[in-house]
């Protein structure tokens, strides 16, 4: 047989594969076919073409900033968003609320033996979409297929790396009484609609997860004031964990003030539907920022003016008390201490 | 949130401050419902009560009452390997005298959270082959569920079926602590939504046999701080009356059709009560006609008769007579993330709430009035 | 010890019925209050409706209810 007919009996043989094999994490040729025709023309750009065991990046800072992250999210499709589009975001966000400008990703992939390729086509449709979206490529990656019912479904973990500009060094050493805590949007969108989509599939929601690539928006910022001292985002355990672990590790006072915490009404529902906290549940398009206070406006409306921050809101500030507690000051002028969750939120009746 | 909310509150705790310093003395109030007690510090009412009031946590927590016996029986079920357990979330963590349900699962078990007691049923349904069984916990505004369950599971005519009842009721419990003379309480908070099923008729015995003030509320901060300054307002007065603050959801007579339910599918019975020993009538069983959904049958189980950790006074703490800090395991031995007792294990319990938002001792600051914000 | 939000029914099924707040849609038992009609504010706890609402003065209750006319007017709170 010719090589060409060769070629064309393994186009074959991948496209009428509905579901992914062990073979194909073997490193053979249905690997080959894999990559060559599933991952290579949605994410390839000059440098993942070359498919070389490690692949060159310039950056243009001497500092670099580097983040990895596994994600494991189930379901994989979900209102707003899938496990690819988490998985750029959740490692550009990293990079970004360090400081640094992001690069490039490295994309591992662990694909479980059965699963629909449909399922795959459309999560790296996602990478692709999003990697575009925050201006990142990926440049290098590796698949492993694991035996049915593993992983799943399939589990992604990426790293990330960044240039950090000279001189900027965000930390939460930095922070001191008198700076102001923003947020950048409304809370608990994303914990929530995973949690629905997990536990009451039958439940039909506006609820959509806020999952997106924040870098864009951050740079805004952070070209507009030199004032922000620290930022991260609320991802597991909520806007409370991330409060909570600033008060608990600068040993100053955080602060909240609960009716400027903006959270959407369907979310407030959903929340009080399945007995959670929303200042619990995690976040994927949010950024949590510490300023100071003569900076703190020109931050709000440099977040403002992204379509990811219009809803912005500063929420609370640093007080020159050194007891390392969050606080939050209630609607009806009480207070309570906010701290980290104590373990994955389960939905309650009682 | 609207200012007219925060205005009516402020009316409210204002009403509440002056009634408790008319009043002068020391008075406690006590909020039956493990909903009441995590709201009221979660809107940060605690921070904003007069020094002279006391808000006591009392024994509505279900999770909480729960016997270890019952849970015991829940684990032993879980780990028969042929039997899926159908649960609301609130049991997951619940350790009993050896290991809880969540813990069962990481081991093999077939433990499932519901949001709906016909989930159970229709699983059931779905798969004859497969073992369910329901654990049936929480007071009246939950058991009503459980009898739709059942009676669903009786049309169906399933084999498969059965329901491990826990549920309590509320009122024997309430007399059961007033009778005993050892808790000191000026009225009660009672539970808004247990008052939807069984009615704000069914609070009028304790007024009348105790001379207490009651009123029935809702769950909100402005519900609650309204309930509080009732209270205050009735013992100042001296009027111990029943009053329903929450007419929105609870009627006089509550919701007869619910009430019939469970008369239809249970009867009362002795129920053990965690931190409170047994109470006569406290508690619900399946009538004869419904026995072979009742999984203690079923599986032919009995409740163990389990211990309480030494050292440890939640019994105390639901009846009101102990603060949780004065136990002294609270927030050393017993954490929310490594719970002794039940009152910490739930996140209703009075425990984790004091643990999770109270401040540590002597920090709170005076919170005399709040601007209403433009 | 209980948890229950208001909701407004969409759509009664025989038991059953589709109730709505904010966009929340969710499936519950109306065993417990068989007269509801669509339109009719109920309490939904644990998958179930267990009572009916006075439609006139939900917003006073609920917080939750005030988000709605928020809402209408557009934008978060």
């Amino acid at each position: 047989m010719s090589s060409q007919s060769l070629q064309s009996a393994a186009v074959a043989r991948l496209d009428a594969l509905r579901h992914i094999v062990l073979a194909h994490g073997g490193g053979g040729q249905l690997t080959d076919e894999l990559i060559g025709r599933m991952v290579l023309p949605r994410l390839g750009n000059d440098v993942l073409n070359d498919l070389l065991d490690a692949s060159c990046v310039d950056l243009a800072t001497s500092r670099a900033a580097l983040t990895i992250d596994g994600y494991v999210v189930q379901p994989l499709t979900f209102p707003g968003g899938d496990i690819g589009r988490l998985a750029i975001s959740g490692t550009v966000n990293d990079l970004a609320v360090s400081g640094a400008e992001p690069v490039a990703i490295a994309l591992g992939l662990i694909l479980a033996e059965g699963l629909d390729r449909k399922v795959l086509e459309k999560v790296l449709d996602s990478i692709a979409a999003t990697a575009r979206e925050a201006g990142v490529r990926v440049v290098t990656g590796d698949t492993k297929v694991v035996g049915r019912g593993q992983a799943d479904g399939m589990y992604i973990t990426t790293a990330g790396v960044g240039a950090v500009p000279a001189g900027r060094r965000l930390h939460m050493d930095q922070i001191r009484p008198g700076d102001a805590v923003l947020i950048s949007g409304p809370i608990a969108d994303h914990g929530l609609t995973v949690m629905l989509a997990r536990q009451m599939p039958d439940v039909q929601s506006v609820l959509r997860s806020d999952v997106a690539p924040l870098n864009g928006m951050i740079r805004r910022m952070l070209d507009r004031t030199g004032g922000v001292v620290f930022m991260r985002d609320p991802t597991r355990g909520g806007l409370a964990s991330v409060a909570a672990d600033i008060a608990q590790r600068t040993g100053l006072h955080v602060l909240l003030d609960e009716p400027r915490i903006p959270i959407r009404p369907e979310t407030r529902h959903a929340a009080e539907m399945l007995g959670l906290d929303p200042l619990e549940v995690a976040n994927e398009g949010k950024v949590l920022v510490v300023v100071r206070p003569d900076a703190a406006e020109a931050a709000l409306a440099a977040l403002r003016e992204d379509p990811l921050g219009r809803e912005a809101m500063i929420i609370g500030r640093i007080e020159d008390v050194r007891d390392g507690l969050c606080e939050l000051q209630t609607v009806i002028g009480g207070r309570r201490i906010l701290q980290k969750p104590y373990g994955e939120q389960l939905p309650r009746i009682c | 949130m609207s200012q007219r909310r925060i205005i009516d509150s402020q009316e409210y705790l204002r009403r509440l401050r002056d009634a408790a310093e008319a009043i002068g003395r020391r008075v406690s109030f006590m909020e039956v419902c493990g909903t009441h007690t995590v709201n009221a510090f979660r809107c940060g009412l605690h921070s904003l009560m007069p020094s002279n009031v006391r808000l006591l946590s009392g024994p509505g927590c279900p999770v909480c009452v729960t016997s270890q016996g019952d849970i015991d029986m829940m684990i032993e079920l879980a780990r028969r390997g042929d039997v899926t357990i159908c649960t609301y979330g609130d049991m997951l963590r619940v350790t009993g005298s050896g290991g809880n349900l969540e813990e069962a699962r990481g081991q093999g078990a077939e433990v499932r959270v519901v949001y709906s007691s016909l989930e159970a049923v229709r699983l059931a349904a779905a798969e004859p082959d497969r073992k369910v069984v329901f654990t049936g916990v929480g007071f009246e505004t939950t058991t009503p569920p459980t009898a739709a369950a059942v009676l669903e599971a009786e049309a169906r005519n399933l084999k498969n079926f059965s329901v491990l009842v826990s549920h309590k009721r509320i009122m024997p419990a309430m007399r059961a602590l007033l009778d005993s003379g050892q808790v000191r309480v000026d009225g009660f908070l009672c539970p808004g939504h247990v008052s939807a099923i069984i009615g704000y008729a069914a609070f009028a015995p304790v007024v009348r046999r105790y001379d207490l003030p009651c009123v029935i509320a809702g769950f909100e901060d402005l519900q609650i701080a309204a309930g509080l300054a009732r209270l205050a307002e009735m013992v100042r007065d001296r009027r111990p009356t029943l009053e329903n603050l929450y007419p929105q959801a609870v009627t006089r007579w509550g919701n007869r059709r619910a009430q019939n339910l469970i008369r239809r599918v249970f009867r009362s019975a002795d129920a053990t009560w965690r931190g409170l020993g047994a109470i006569p009538g406290s508690g619900l069983s399946l009538r004869g006609r419904f026995a072979r959904f009742d999984a203690q049958q079923v599986f032919g189980l009995s409740a163990p008769n389990s211990p309480e950790p030494p050292g440890c006074r939640c019994g105390e703490v639901i009846t009101g007579r102990v603060e949780p800090s004065e136990c002294k395991l609270f927030g050393t031995a017993c954490t929310p993330v490594r719970p002794m007792g039940p009152c910490m294990v739930s996140s209703e319990g009075t425990c984790q709430a004091w643990f999770k938002y109270h401040r540590p001792q002597g920090s709170l600051p005076a919170v005399t009035g709040v601007e209403v914000r433009a | 010890m209980c948890l229950a939000v208001p909701a407004q029914v969409k759509d009664c099924e025989g038991t059953e019925a589709v109730v709505d707040l904010h966009g929340n849609r969710v499936r519950v038992s109306t065993l417990l209050v068989p007269d509801v009609r669509e339109g009719d504010w109920v309490l939904i706890h644990a998958g179930f409706a267990i009572q009916q609402l006075d439609a006139q003065t939900l917003e006073e209750t609920f917080a939750v209810m005030e988000d709605l006319r928020k809402h209408a007017e557009g934008g978060t709170p």
